[in-house]
């Protein structure tokens, strides 16, 4: 599948896009197949999003799942401070993204 | 011929396009020449006598070679005008005017506004370059 | 703050105010839709606004390391009050926050200013912060204090209208002793001040040297340019850069290649006509400029008559004396390295509390002056030996007595692929795992530094390393390559690559190795450096791939 994923303008959060708007979490990243130039344009253009860009994915019963681990470590937070990733009361999370 | 958005010179502007610096040899009656990236401003030294125009070009706005050939020309002696042309964008205009350009040709019109705050935001210079403004180390030792 | 550093008089105040408010108006003009990312990008950059994986990225100036306890505080201040209670110190002497938001970095920026701070160059292509010795003005061995001509640069090189657009980035180290501790041979202009036989000061003009992808050992292009003529050198080795560095390769950018391709010989040649016809534009600061700022890196008032005796009868604290202080210019005071490398820590790292406390110890204990190293660890220059117990005891109580500098924990990483949008692999868990490793066994191995960097731009200085780890990507994984021989400083040397790169596993696993090898094949008082120097790669492929 084919993810959009980029920052928040202001905030510099991570985001995905999941249909409707821009999510923190990578889960409700949604496959936008061929469209992903213009979602890319328009969004870029309303400012709502910021240097975003198209990515692979999976999806399996544990969730959608980018390729690379470049963006896995963007989907979680960094695997070095447990405490600032999305998920500070998992201990395993970092395992995902390797 | 690209028109000067903003100018700081009182004489009339040189109506004529400039010419590329290989013909420019050749045509000894042209009096505006156009400068590439590439190409040698320190060419044009034996002929400033009789140049009342340089465009010096900017294709992409991260090419600072043309600040280099503003800078040669005017320690060279130019006084004629000195258009900055091409992708020309309001960050970069106090940086122009202070290696010597006295004439401005952006590609996209600028802000007007936001280009005359860029112009003037900053009161003080740390170095000597083609503008004639005292660096602070002058005031400091004035 | 003390009177010990520069401070900023009122062109040098406005100067930095007039940025924060041009910032503010451009980050105004990005939000409202007036700019485009690609048009914002190089803006945000020569404030040293990154978009890096997580969110932005500020990287603030330390002008060569220097900084006061008001300053350190104020870092420290930052962290808590715009980012998550820490922040990152670089190899480039400058310190990094990872979690800025845009519409907050002109407040950043307007705080670090009250401060005499800023953010300006520490990106984009251009003359970037100056870097020094970390021990300036407190070293035995040097000449002069450098500093006063790194701050002439700094002030030089601040928007500086024909250099604000090079090929490529610009990096300048000064140095005023034999013994180089700011890699300045792997800057793209190093000065070494040195003494003529004359006795008068002068800068050695070392062009051309780096990193990234292609390191080379800058060539000595001019071993002597007098004091009231160096600015106008620069401007002309910057000129013919400017003028004639490749533009259409970013890889082949840097000076060094085009000092490579010109040859050094005709470099210079070009570098000295421009030379000569720059001397007469007056471009060059008169000598009471530099007088003026010199004034202000007085020394501070050392006592006399104090002691060097030091009471070592506390084992970890005399540990910590002989792996972290080094000697000090005056009778009586010590140099005092801060490690921010706990075992299994993040390299460079410090919260927010850690640094208002080394900032309170420095004002304390240290003339009110701390530094940054390029070895990511900070200084207290001055410090009275009869009160060094003291200092180590609140330093040990807040994690920050680590003994272990120039050790094989003491490791340089960059932010690697946690944080950094550039890397292809992870720097920090590798650094993680081989500090717990050999934790055991670094006092016996001795000098020992390793470097890592997560790509090929080697911000982790890993091509100087005595051993070097790149991190790359295959097919998707992380992998790493180990390189052994290199070394900054007057022996300058670059590692080479032993084989084929290792998994995270395996990395950790062949320094060990490596580590090994040295211990059972050393010759008496030889580090690793030297061991390897002697016997070549040959003996530790054997033990790596035999």
């Amino acid at each position: 599948m084919k993810l959009l994923t980029g920052n928040d303008l202001k905030s510099g959060a991570v985001t995905w896009w999941d249909g409707v708007q821009w999510s923190l979490h990578v889960g409700d990243a949604i496959d936008v197949g061929d469209h992903a130039d213009t979602i890319l344009a328009r969004e870029s253009a309303a400012r709502r999003v910021n240097a975003a860009y198209a990515i692979e994915a999976s999806k399996d019963e544990n969730g959608v799942r980018p390729a690379h681990i470049k963006e896995r470590i963007r989907a979680l937070g960094p695997t070095v401070r447990p405490d600032l990733t999305l998920k500070p009361a998992d201990p395993a999370a970092g395992q995902w993204v390797i | 011929m690209a028109e000067a958005q903003f100018r700081f010179r009182d004489d009339e502007p040189v109506g004529d396009p400039g010419v590329t610096v290989d013909s420019f040899g050749d045509q000894s009656n042209a009096a505006a020449v156009r400068l590439e990236p590439g190409d040698e401003a320190r060419d044009l030294l034996p002929h400033l006598d009789r140049i009342r125009l340089i465009e010096i070009n900017f294709p992409v706005y991260g090419d600072g070679r043309g600040y280099t050939a503003a800078r040669v020309l005017r320690e060279a002696g130019y006084t004629g005008e000195l258009r900055a042309v091409g992708d020309v964008l309001v960050d970069q205009l106090a940086f122009m005017r202070r290696c010597g350009f006295d004439a401005f040709a952006p590609e996209v019109p600028l802000d007007p506004a936001d280009a005359h705050a860029a112009f003037d935001r900053y009161s003080e210079v740390y170095q000597t370059a083609a503008d004639g403004r005292a660096p602070i180390w002058a005031k400091r030792h004035g | 703050m003390g009177n010990l550093m520069y401070r900023y008089d009122t062109y040098d105040q406005a100067t930095v105010d007039a940025r924060v408010e041009e910032f503010r108006d451009q980050v105004r003009r990005r939000i409202d839709g007036h700019l485009t990312e690609d048009q914002f990008k190089p803006l945000r950059l020569m404030n040293g606004l990154y978009l890096q994986l997580h969110a932005y990225m500020l990287r603030v100036a330390v002008p060569y390391g220097t900084l006061s306890g008001a300053q350190m505080h104020a870092l420290g201040d930052i962290a808590d009050k715009y980012d998550r209670g820490y922040g990152h110190f670089t190899t480039r002497q400058n310190i990094q926050y990872n979690w800025i938001k845009l519409d907050q970095a002109p407040d950043i920026l307007a705080d670090l200013a009250k401060v005499e701070m800023h953010a300006i160059q520490t990106s984009g292509n251009c003359i970037r912060n100056t870097s020094s010795d970390q021990y300036a003005g407190a070293a035995a061995d040097e000449v002069t204090d450098p500093r006063p001509y790194a701050e002439l640069i700094r002030q030089w090189s601040t928007f500086h209208p024909e250099f604000s657009y090079l090929p490529r980035k610009f990096k300048i180290a000064v140095i005023a002793s034999e013994t180089d501790r700011a890699a300045m041979r792997l800057h793209d202009i190093g000065i070494q001040i040195v003494r003529n036989d004359a006795g008068e000061l002068g800068c050695a003009f070392y062009v051309g040297g780096g990193m990234g992808r292609t390191p080379m050992i800058a060539p000595l292009i001019k071993p002597f340019v007098p004091l009231d003529q160096f600015i106008t050198y620069a401007e002309a080795a910057l000129r013919v850069y400017n003028r004639h560095g490749r533009r259409d390769n970013k890889y082949k950018a840097r000076i060094k290649i085009l000092v490579h391709e010109l040859g050094k010989d005709e470099y210079t040649r070009q570098v000295e006509t421009e030379f000569a016809h720059l001397l007469v534009q007056n471009i060059e600061p008169p000598l009471a400029e530099l007088e003026r700022i010199k004034a202000q890196f007085a020394d501070p008032k050392f006592e006399t008559g104090l002691s060097d005796d030091l009471d070592r009868s506390d084992p970890d604290f005399a540990l910590w004396v002989d792996n972290n202080c080094v000697r000090h210019k005056a009778p009586g005071y010590i140099a005092v390295t801060i490690s921010l490398k706990p075992i299994g820590g993040i390299p460079g790292d410090a919260s927010a509390d850690q640094m208002r406390l080394m900032a309170g110890l420095a004002t304390q204990y240290s003339f009110d002056e701390l530094r940054v190293t390029h070895a990511q660890n900070i200084v207290l220059p001055h410090v009275r030996k009869d009160q060094l117990y003291a200092l180590w005891q609140a330093l040990d109580d807040a994690g920050l007595g680590t003994a272990n500098l120039d050790l094989v924990g003491d490791i340089i990483a960059c932010p690697g692929l946690d944080y950094c949008s550039l890397a292809n692999a992870r720097s920090i868990p590798v650094a993680q795992k081989i500090g717990q490793r050999l934790a055991a066994k670094e006092q016996e191995i001795g000098e020992l530094k390793l470097k890592i960097s997560g790509c090929i731009n080697a911000c982790g200085h890993h091509h100087a390393g005595h051993i070097g780890i790149l991190g790359v990507d295959r097919k998707g994984t992380e992998n790493y390559q180990l390189l052994l021989g290199g070394c900054e400083g007057a022996d300058t040397s670059l590692g080479q690559i032993t084989g084929p790169g290792f998994d995270e596993d395996g990395i950790v696993d062949a320094v060990e190795k490596a580590t090994e090898l040295y211990l059972n094949t050393r010759a008496e008082g030889e580090r690793f450096l030297d061991t390897y120097r002697r016997i070549g790669m040959a003996p530790f492929k054997e033990a790596l791939y035999g």
